[in-house]
């Protein structure tokens, strides 16, 4: 068993880092000129030909910068469910998607295609008007799709629920992003802050919370990355895997969050500081779609329930 | 990234799988441990059993009679050995804690002497570093060692000592520059547990049972070729020791871990479940596949430059922390009857004894405190509070 990346994947995870933290905003032209849409995208459809474990480190990487771009919604949720034409838009960087599976469909503000799923298939959703609604996490807008009608056919909804672990495995990476980045400023800032004549994180009340956000966040790390192998691999774990993984993923960025800005104390609380930023997206990604009770649910009944568990 | 076995480790896991479903024998199947390691020879004897078939010390270098194969194997080993409810071998201490401290400071000749006998459990070691004054902060040991020409004479008290009532050797941290304070003028000496002035007295703790002792020193005489590493130098050797226990301790951990959340869910079948109880189960199977892969991550890093990664360093708190909530849950699922010991209870009292025993799991090995604070300050960077 080998948990270790390529140098090659190490080496996009260093640009990658470089990248989004100079652009909060990219374009999607940016992102396919990097070839960062089309990571698995077929060579022929004119993509790079890689995998899941590429997509991986940048929906990481994205969280941790807290990006804001369609990429999750258009390579997280939907791109094997596009045919070869349409994956090669994306790639392009021609089109970005998000699929309105439910009433709040999320990155309308800068989506161009939207889907919709009805009866057995999914398809392109035609001639709607889009409403961007005030959203928590100013990065990853929610809205709602008015009107429009079913147009061209994608998939079988027979793939939703590959979908599903998919979106799920993605938001748990991001997750661990958001939630290594809190606790990098919480430790810079305990080492600098000074009270009683001493850096704060000498006190243990300080720096042992923290040091369980460590081991919080490390065991959630585990976690996402195992769900992305399976997903990887199409391994039959992927469903089970991603349900772990998003449940605990979402837990541990929000508690790191949250454990961020009670060590910042009072500037932790203002609107200016990037903590309030990291925490709402956190919290967007542990309310998306499925909450972690929902989601242990399902786990305890794959344990419990089934023949053979 | 390759979550599945390398063909070779494949063909080692299903060579051992076997091995153990031939030769484990029915008694020791589900051992209680505790203990109960030390009731007649069935366990001793199975440790011999595996050191014929080449399962001890499996990571060791040939030389000195080990396997010389990579770390995967040992957690191999390890998580297959759990999984079929075998024990422990009765040498814990030697193969994870005294050969290894051997083999990184010992001469020639310690090597050969101590070596090959620990590996079959033809020797058993002990463990002499906490003492009642010096836990946590075992820098504070006061057991003496008085150089008088040709041997060391030790005087004083450790505790918390496991197997040293049936043990041949101990490794032993002593104080011997008496003008010396905290890390200065240690020596780690191995003592002959036969020899005249050893006293081992049983402790007996919360379970009722006595896995540990006390080991009293009066007068003992110990020859200088016992001195392992430099004479004022036994703080960078007990160092060794503590790095190793920590090395593979965490796949051992997570391996009992998963066969006690594997028997949870058994349980929940058999006496059901309410809601809560449902989702706190599920949670426990997350948290433990989580400390699995994590053990992975960190023995991936531990294969690649021979050090254990920094994300092993919290297998054990968490590993503790995992196991008293898995234990008290099961007393949940068990009800009024979670309060019957022994064969008055059901499954012979098994839950009520893990549970009572897990209160030590945060205490042994590294209090959650310490750990914490080795976090904070060797992997977060934070100053030190002490």
């Amino acid at each position: 068993m080998d948990f270790s990346f390529t140098p090659e994947q190490d080496e996009l995870r260093t640009q990658a880092r470089a990248f989004l933290s100079t652009h909060r905003e990219p374009s999607w032209a940016a992102l396919a000129e990097l070839g960062w849409t089309g990571v698995s995208v077929s060579e022929q459809a004119g993509g790079a030909g890689l995998g899941f474990l590429e997509e991986a480190i940048l929906f990481e990487e994205m969280g941790r910068a807290l990006t804001h771009a369609p990429y999750w919604s258009t390579v997280g949720v939907l791109l094997p469910a596009l045919p070869p034409e349409l994956q090669a838009e994306v790639a392009s960087g021609e089109a970005s998607w998000t699929l309105a599976l439910g009433p709040l469909v999320s990155d309308l503000d800068t989506a161009t295609r939207v889907a919709i799923v009805g009866g057995d298939s999914i398809r392109e959703l035609d001639g709607f008007e889009r409403e961007v609604l005030s959203t928590n996490d100013e990065t990853r807008p929610l809205g709602v799709v008015v009107g429009g009608e079913a147009g061209r056919l994608l998939a079988s909804s027979d793939v939703l629920p590959r979908l599903r672990a998919r979106s799920f495995t993605a938001l748990a990476l991001e997750a661990c992003g958001v939630g290594a980045r809190a606790l990098e400023l919480a430790i810079e800032y305990v080492k600098e802050r000074e009270q009683f004549g001493k850096p704060i994180g000498i006190y243990q009340a300080v720096s042992h919370p923290l040091a369980t956000t460590y081991m919080e966040l490390e065991l959630a790390r585990s976690l996402a990355l195992w769900a992305a192998w399976c997903i990887a691999e199409d391994d039959p774990q992927a469903r089970i895997a991603a349900a772990a993984a998003k449940a605990l993923c979402a837990e541990a960025a929000v508690a790191a969050c949250e454990r961020s800005i009670q060590v910042h104390g009072g500037v932790g609380f203002t609107w200016e500081h990037i903590l309030h930023r990291l925490y709402k997206r956190a919290l967007w990604i542990q309310s998306w779609e499925a909450s972690g009770a929902q989601l242990r649910s399902e786990v305890a009944t794959h344990l419990l329930d089934t023949e053979g568990a | 990234m390759d979550l599945r076995d390398t063909r070779d480790e494949e063909a080692f896991r299903a060579e051992l799988r076997a091995w153990l479903g031939a030769n484990l024998p029915e008694e020791l199947r589900a051992h209680r441990g505790g203990a109960a390691r030390f009731d007649g020879d069935a366990v001793r004897n199975w440790s011999r059993m595996l050191y014929e078939a080449g399962y001890s010390g499996l990571t060791w270098p040939k030389e000195y009679g080990g396997g010389g194969k990579p770390y995967s194997y040992q957690a191999i080993f390890l998580e297959e050995s759990a999984l079929a409810e075998a024990p422990q071998h009765l040498g814990v201490i030697g193969l994870g804690m005294a050969g290894p401290t051997i083999i990184a400071h010992g001469t020639e000749e310690q090597k050969t002497r101590y070596l090959t006998r620990l590996l079959s459990a033809d020797e058993i070691w002990c463990q002499g570093f906490s003492e009642p004054d010096a836990g946590s902060d075992l820098s504070a040991v006061r057991t003496s060692a008085r150089l008088e020409s040709d041997c060391f004479v030790v005087d004083g008290q450790k505790v918390w000592s496991s197997y040293a009532h049936i043990a041949d050797w101990c490794i032993l941290v002593t104080r011997s520059d008496p003008g010396s304070v905290r890390h200065a003028g240690l020596t780690y000496l191995i003592i002959d547990m036969a020899s005249p002035g050893v006293e081992v007295r049983p402790l007996r703790q919360i379970t009722g049972e006595a896995e540990f002792n006390e080991i009293f020193f009066t007068g003992v005489e110990v020859p200088v070729e016992n001195v392992l590493g430099d004479v004022g130098g036994g703080w960078q050797v007990a160092m060794t020791t503590l790095l190793h226990e920590r090395g593979t301790l965490g796949f051992s951990l997570t391996a009992t871990l998963e066969v006690a959340v594997r028997k949870l869910i058994e349980l929940a079948g058999e006496r059901g479940a309410t809601p809560v109880q449902r989702d706190a189960i599920a949670r426990e199977w997350i948290e433990l596949q989580a400390l699995r892969f994590t053990a992975y991550r960190s023995l991936s890093v531990m294969m690649k430059t021979g050090v254990p990664g920094p994300e092993g360093s919290i297998l054990k708190l968490q590993w503790s922390e995992a196991n008293q909530r898995v234990t008290k849950l099961a007393l949940e699922l068990l009800g009024p009857d979670a309060q019957l010991l022994a064969d008055n209870a059901p499954y012979g009292g098994f839950w009520q004894h893990q549970q009572l025993r897990s209160r030590g799991n945060t205490i042994e090995a590294g209090t959650s405190e310490i750990l914490r604070g080795i976090v904070a300050e060797r992997v977060l960077g934070l100053p030190r509070s002490r």
